[in-house]
């Protein structure tokens, strides 16, 4: 059997390559952007399947489930908060009769290694009553990708595959199977089940509710739950997804292993859990994430059993697991380490690049607010975030993707005089015309900064979806006054002009949009195809 | 037998591509490996870090637990001793001599180097003096692979047999220059 050294993104990649999908969709956010990179390279070498970024995550799962509805095979792709912006879709393409498979690949981000919050997206799935796999290993991601499609075809429904940051970007072995053709192209058996008019959508949710049973049915029988009763062990250990390989890693040093239950599939393996219950006094629960499976273990009414884990201590509440904490959870002593005698080391968060373009238009930004009342920065989503730390501190919210422009309407609306939105070119196409045209049409005294690096650099440099050029006219055409549109180049030498720039808009009493232009120092690299002969 | 090396050093240093190197060795070795890597935000000029492990049994964490480390291979002094507690007593410490200043705070570097001398087993590399006598400076994480080299549980045949696939399509010269910091790395441990 051939082998790959992949990624656990690439392996999803990999898998739903061999799983025959026609299409492939995504907006690039960390842990997940290598899926979408994977095929997009892919596509490039071998010609398919078709492989695009897409705007926003939201505009990647319709174009997915399209494909789906013409019944091909699709993989949409997103980190877990990309999964609120296709909350819309997601949810309701569950009613849908889906006939071409759809996996959902979101990758979690336990810890918040680059993210804004640690959202555990089995609850999601739960919410939209749709199947979720959860890989502990590379080999799984792939197995488990290539079987999602075949349970979305069964069941009619999206299926999500759930990852986390240490499996996605962890590589390894990978053995890999014979790939399967792709579907042929055929309407939906019944039109109707994809018109969710009311009458019909009463009828889908009904049906969808009535599959809950099957889906159980399958969940319980499928081969990626394991349950290992031991005779004479009160305690009993539930791991989910990563947490599995924390837990053997410190196993063996035990002298009474558990009787444990390693959970794959959701929805949750409920005779296999009541299996385990019944065998043991107390159950620790491992899972990296929030307490998804101990919360519904625990339930709201008192019992006998006890169970352990985030909501009673013997797991961090927050943050991602690892093999120490898990150690600690088994009552294992920790491993003896070496230590440094108490002496301190500087942290060394990230910043921009040494003479990132948009460092000036931060120094710019500076100068233009010094000695004015009444200011506000509201900022975005992207390496620009980095604004907020030393030497720039310039902005003072980062919430979500899109939020800088509609936060600066509220609080100019609220009150405050000189309101700036920073936003970049990417994250203002993903999610930021919408509240500029509410600006617009309000004429709201504030003023947005696009810093237009003409790439979505944080993810690692992906082209943008628009040239610069074309933005103008996006900006012009939602309504902003030609007068209060100005095109500034992010360059050192220009820091004052643009600061003149900017302190003329912020103080007039409408709408200004100001674009600083420069192309990202990264993508310029990536465009000369300078080769990285030792950068990472 | 395992081996499980913690690699450091600042986003943009090259940490993954000591990874890559050391990984691909042991690939030909017929050794399993996992090797679990830092991407997205800290690639930013920040503190970061890979845990590769190799061995010829089943590796189930992809992380390396604190005190398990055989080795910590780092490109930078300071963030060398940001990893010491990952290090098992018998492990070593290898850190290149440079030190990268992007920090206001950055503490005096003789004080981390004499710090990182004082452990049990280390070795402090002039990497980037080194690469630059090899004829590149870009070629600093050659270097530190050549001095890990020493203490790595595979034959050097096989590193070297690494950089070759690494780097001769990048042309002979860049073949030549990391082939020769790989020696020179090897030949500085002690």
């Amino acid at each position: 059997m051939p082998q790959r050294i992949l990624l656990g993104d690439e392996a999803v990649a990999l898998g739903a390559v061999h799983a025959g999908i026609s299409t492939a969709y995504a907006y690039p956010g960390t842990p997940s952007t290598e899926i979408l990179e994977y095929l997009l390279d892919h596509h490039e070498r071998q010609g398919g399947p078709h492989a695009a970024w897409c705007a926003n995550e939201k505009t990647a799962y319709e174009e997915a489930l399209g494909t789906c509805f013409a019944g091909r095979r699709s993989i949409v792709c997103m980190k877990h908060v990309g999964l609120n912006v296709a909350a819309d879709p997601f949810v309701n393409s569950a009613l849908v009769s889906m006939h071409g498979g759809l996996v959902v690949a979101v990758a979690d981000d336990p810890g918040m290694h680059s993210s804004q919050n640690e959202q555990d997206s089995r609850w999601y799935a739960d919410f939209a009553r749709v199947p979720c796999l959860e890989p502990a290993t590379q080999q799984e991601a792939y197995d488990m990708t290539r079987e999602a499609y075949d349970v979305s075809e069964r069941f009619g429904v999206p299926v999500m595959l759930r990852l986390v940051t240490r499996l996605s970007h962890s590589r390894t072995n990978v053995i890999v199977g014979e790939p399967r053709g792709e579907n042929e192209l055929h309407k939906a058996p019944k039109a109707d089940t994809w018109v969710l008019l009311p009458g019909n959508a009463r009828r889908q949710w009904s049906s969808l509710v009535a599959r809950q049973k099957d889906i159980l049915a399958w969940s319980e029988a499928s081969r990626w739950n394991l349950l290992n009763l031991r005779p004479g062990r009160r305690l009993g250990v539930i791991t989910t997804g990563i947490a599995r390989n924390y837990y053997r890693e410190n196993a063996r040093a035990m002298k009474d292993e558990p009787s444990h239950l390693h959970i794959g599939t959701y929805p949750i393996p409920e005779a296999q859990v009541r299996a385990l219950a019944a065998h043991c006094d107390e159950i620790l629960v491992l899972e990296d994430g929030y307490p998804y499976v101990e919360r519904m273990m625990r339930g709201l009414l008192p019992q006998k059993l006890r169970i352990m884990g985030r909501m009673s201590g013997e797991l961090p509440p927050t943050g991602e697991l690892s093999p120490e904490i898990v150690r600690a959870a088994l009552g294992l002593p920790a491993l003896p380490v070496l230590d440094l005698d108490g002496m301190l080391l500087p942290n060394r968060p990230p910043q921009l690049c040494q003479g990132c373009p948009h460092g000036h238009s931060y120094s710019s930004l500076k100068e233009a607010l010094e000695g004015m009342n009444a200011t506000m920065v509201t900022a975005d989503i992207g390496c620009y975030t980095l604004g907020a730390l030393p030497p720039y501190s310039s902005i003072e919210s980062c919430v979500c993707m899109g939020a800088s422009i509609g936060m600066a309407k509220g609080a100019a609306e609220a009150g405050f005089e000189n309101v700036v939105a920073v936003i970049g070119d990417g994250t203002f196409l993903h999610s930021g015309t919408a509240s500029l045209a509410d600006a617009a049409a309000a004429d709201t005294p504030m003023t947005v900064l696009i810093l237009d690096n003409q790439a979505t650099a944080m993810t690692g440099v992906q082209d943008p979806l628009i040239a610069s050029s074309r933005l103008q006219a996006i900006v012009l055409g939602l309504g902003v006054k030609p007068e209060h549109f100005i095109i500034v180049d992010a360059h050192p030498r220009k820091v004052h002009e643009t600061a003149e720039v900017l302190k003329r808009e912020i103080l007039h009493r409408g709408l200004s949009v100001v674009i600083a232009v420069r192309e990202c120092k990264q993508a310029t690299r990536k465009h000369a195809r300078i080769p990285e002969a030792v950068a990472s | 037998m395992k081996y499980d090396i913690v690699l450091c050093g600042v986003g943009g240093q090259g940490v993954l591509s000591m990874a890559a190197l050391i990984g691909r060795a042991a690939v030909v070795e017929g050794l399993n490996a996992k090797q679990s890597e830092v991407h997205g935000m800290a690639q930013r000029g920040g503190a970061v870090q890979a845990h590769l492990r190799l061995s010829d049994e089943v590796i189930e964490s992809d992380l390396i637990p604190r005190g398990a480390a055989d080795l910590v291979l780092s490109l930078e002094p300071v963030e060398a001793l940001r990893y010491v507690s990952w290090l098992c007593p018998t492990g070593t410490l290898v850190s290149s001599a440079n030190a990268l200043v992007n920090i206001p705070n950055y503490p005096d570097t003789e004080g981390i180097l004499a710090r990182i001398r004082a452990l049990p087993h280390s070795c402090v590399i002039e990497a980037e003096r080194l690469a630059d006598e090899a004829g590149d400076l870009l070629a600093v994480n050659t270097v530190m692979v050549g001095a890990a080299s020493r203490l790595l549980p595979m034959k050097h045949e096989s590193l070297e047999h690494s950089v070759h696939q690494t780097f001769s399509r990048k042309g002979e010269r860049v073949l030549h220059v990391n082939l020769a910091a790989f020696a020179s790395g090897r030949k500085a441990f002690q």
